[in-house]
């Protein structure tokens, strides 16, 4: 135990206060200055390093709103969709808690895509800090089961529709699949059943696993220390600055420096936020959709079913998946084994390994249903972000001291990302209604940018070396204010 | 703007003008735009009052308390006297007056409830109290259909217009156009009038912009509140980002 420190009487009562505490509580001190006050953050932090705390504000929000949203919503299908209306109505200030909670599940995903997008861009993943990417990407799976689950307790039609969509997806899972969505469900359909256990996740088990990730999250960040714009080290540059002499002599307080930063982050994220909650919290039909303003029925299916916009790109790539893609991937996988026979300099017995892999990848996709490769394709989709820190192998971290052209190849895995994002909310088909663009079919796009998708990331390994990088400077660069 | 910008740009607008299209290819004619005002009480009292009369009958608004009316300038007394049967109460839910197993053998299936209709109904064509508007000002008498009317902006829609009364029957006028070779009848925008209705069609259309108005109100009864509050939330952040703007300059002032 650490020595008890006397105060002297004519202290002030703060100081009392401070020291009563210290004498019975160290570890809060010493965790408020390990993560806080004494948290060397690299000093050149831009506009993308906002999105982090907002994500932990829109978490806090979601958790306070959910609270009160539980204390009148009824889990029960008979119920649900009346006593959300109830909040939306009869209960003070119900309607700007649903709003706060209904905007909040779209501003989470738009603060953790750009947030992802900034670790993509200056290689936040790279060594060492590959458990925080892969921690990261945990949380966006757990917000996106969170935000799936969520989605189905107003019992609206497009809540009802969508879960029954989603789930049977599941039952395209060879030998498990159809006892798997049973399992989910607890029901042969979409029912009360599943609308009590999805409550149970969506308010304990998720939000559970949630902090405990972001928690791990952000401990793993604070014992390897922040990336920055420049993605250099610091730990490595010279040490000591007016704080501590050995801390990194480009690094500066997290408090009160960038808690100071982010109150201005927050205050702008806020106006946006309210905006959207005070002046068009159905945004469109983006956020609230219409559909979802009409009770669940299961015998009126509607003419089009689509997931909210955070899932279209994905939503969009199992559509793509049909018998087309199969034969697509097939053609891709002999080409793959026939470039490995000509170019690669490895053994024989290697290049006859790597074909005998390709002979059994093409056997499998001929064996399952176009359906299941949808599924394993939306999931990869996902899953294939965890091993990015891997793919990479770019010289330099940041994308400022990478070749030129590796800007468009972000760009156009972006452009790829925003398109698929749009076709998901589309219906699928011809995308223009008239003309002689018949043949320009909704899935045909969505194909080719699932192509751009994970060729981004498979081929990066090879992409990412290309290319001569710029001269990455010693220290970070930084313009005083 | 570089040539890859421009190619973006390009396809956005493409995307955008495609999702224009696809929207208004949903069947039926384009919308007219409401024309009612959501704070104006005296437009949202004669609303209630032809939702009670005309749409209560066979159509429910589960949700929605008679009570809440008091928001629009109604008294509880108003309420009862005008608006309830003598055996509800002022707190009571507006229950359909229909008995919903006949509904279903009438009109084939149970009249929606219409509490958040005006919501529900919003599309990338306008918003649901457009649609609304624009079906009730688009009935015509129609011998092929078993109730006689039909819609344009929902074809072969199963209520009979509601309001026929107020309105009088009316036929479109289409025009025909010749594309591609072949000539298509296409609505003019234009009606003519067969029988008058008890209202002038002024008249009628005010009514109907009154009845929409109340349709809106009712989906989210909170929504002048709403928007009252929010330009007071949104001036104070305003002034919040510019205290917090300055604070940060003082404090990043010596970082070098």
């Amino acid at each position: 135990m650490a020595e008890f420190k006397e105060i002297s009487p004519n202290a002030s009562a703060g100081a009392k206060l401070n020291n009563w505490f210290d004498n019975r509580f160290p570890t809060l001190f010493a965790e408020y200055r390990k993560h806080m006050s004494e948290y060397f953050a690299p000093k050149n932090f831009n506009f993308w390093y906002f999105f982090g705390s907002l994500a932990l504000l829109v978490l806090v929000i979601q958790i306070v709103t959910g609270i009160f949203l539980t204390m009148n919503y009824k889990p029960d299908a008979a119920k649900a969709f009346e006593s959300v209306e109830y909040i939306m109505r009869d209960v003070p200030g119900g309607w700007f808690i649903r709003y706060m909670h209904s905007t909040g599940a779209s501003a989470f995903f738009i603060v953790v895509y750009l947030h992802m997008y900034r670790g993509l861009i200056y290689g936040s993943y790279r060594k060492p800090r590959e458990l925080v990417w892969i921690f990261g990407c945990a949380i966006f799976l757990a917000l996106m089961a969170e935000a799936f689950m969520g989605y189905l307790l107003p019992w609206g039609q497009m809540s009802y529709w969508g879960a029954q969509v989603i789930v049977n997806l599941f039952s395209a899972i060879p030998f498990i699949g159809p006892d798997l969505s049973l399992l989910i469900r607890g029901d042969y359909v979409v029912a009360d059943a599943t609308l009590n256990r999805f409550f149970a996740f969506h308010v304990i088990a998720v939000p559970l696993v949630l902090l405990g990730l972001v928690v791990a999250h952000l401990l793993a960040l604070h014992d390897v220390g922040s990336n920055n714009p420049d993605g250099i080290e610091i730990k490595k540059g010279p040490k000591g600055n007016r704080w501590s002499p050995d801390a990194p002599a480009d690094g500066i307080p997290f408090h009160p420096y960038y808690s100071v930063h982010d109150i201005v982050g927050v205050s702008v994220f806020l106006m946006a936020y309210f905006g959207i909650l005070f002046f068009a919290p159905e945004m469109g039909g983006y956020f609230l959709e219409y559909n979802n303003f009409i009770p669940a029925d299961p015998l009126v299916t509607p003419p089009h079913i689509a997931p909210v916009w955070y899932f279209t790109p994905f939503y969009s790539m199992l559509r793509a998946t049909t018998d087309t893609m199969v034969h697509v991937l097939m053609v891709i996988i002999v080409l793959a084994v026939i470039l490995n026979f000509i170019k690669s300099r490895s053994s024989t017995a290697k290049k006859g390994a790597i074909a005998v892999i390709g002979l059994i990848a093409i056997g499998l996709l001929a064996v399952f249903d176009a359906k299941f490769w949808g599924v394993v394709v939306m999931g990869g989709a996902v899953v294939i972000l965890f091993f990015l820190p891997w793919l990479d192998r770019s010289p330099a971290r940041s994308i400022r001291y990478r070749p030129g052209w590796h800007k468009t190849v972000y760009a156009v895995f972006l452009i790829w990302f925003a398109i698929l994002m749009v076709l998901g909310i589309m219906v699928p088909g011809p995308i223009f209604s008239q003309g002689s663009l018949e043949w320009l079919t909704n899935e045909r796009v969505a194909l080719v940018g699932t192509l751009f998708y994970f060729g981004f990331f498979l081929l990066m390994p090879w992409w990412s070396q290309l290319g001569t990088p710029k001269p990455v400077p010693d220290r970070v660069t930084f313009k005083p204010h | 703007m570089t040539s890859w910008k421009k190619f973006v740009f390009g396809l956005a607008l493409a995307l955008g003008a495609t999702l224009g299209a696809q929207a208004s290819s949903g069947g039926g004619i384009a919308w007219d735009k409401a024309p009612g005002k959501i704070n104006d009480n005296a437009s949202l009292q004669d609303g209630v009052k032809i939702f009670v009369n005309y749409c209560l009958n066979c159509h429910s608004a589960a949700y929605m308390r008679f009570n809440r009316l008091k928001d629009i300038g109604l008294t509880d007394e108003q309420i009862k006297d005008n608006l309830l049967f003598t055996s509800d109460k002022v707190g009571d839910m507006m229950k359909a007056a229909i008995d919903p197993k006949q509904a279903k053998a009438w009109f084939g299936a149970n009249p929606p409830d219409l509490t958040l209709v005006a919501r529900s109904r919003s599309g990338a064509g306008g918003t649901g109290a457009d649609y609304i508007y624009t079906l009730f000002r688009s009935y015509y008498r129609d011998d092929s259909t078993p109730t006689g009317w039909n819609n344009l902006a929902f074809p072969n829609i199963g209520m009979p217009h509601p309001l026929w009364q107020l309105q009088g029957e009316r036929k479109p006028i289409y025009s025909t156009v010749e594309s591609h070779g072949h000539e298509t009848q296409v609505f003019s925008g234009r009606w003519e009038q067969v029988t008058p209705g008890t209202m002038t069609p002024l008249e009628y259309d005010k009514a109907v912009a009154d009845l929409v108005n109340y349709l809106k109100w009712m989906g989210e009864p909170a929504q002048s509140k709403r928007v009252a509050i929010g330009v007071w939330v949104l001036l104070f952040l305003l002034v919040f980002t510019l205290f917090a703007w300055r604070l940060n300059a003082a404090y990043w002032k010596d970082v070098h």
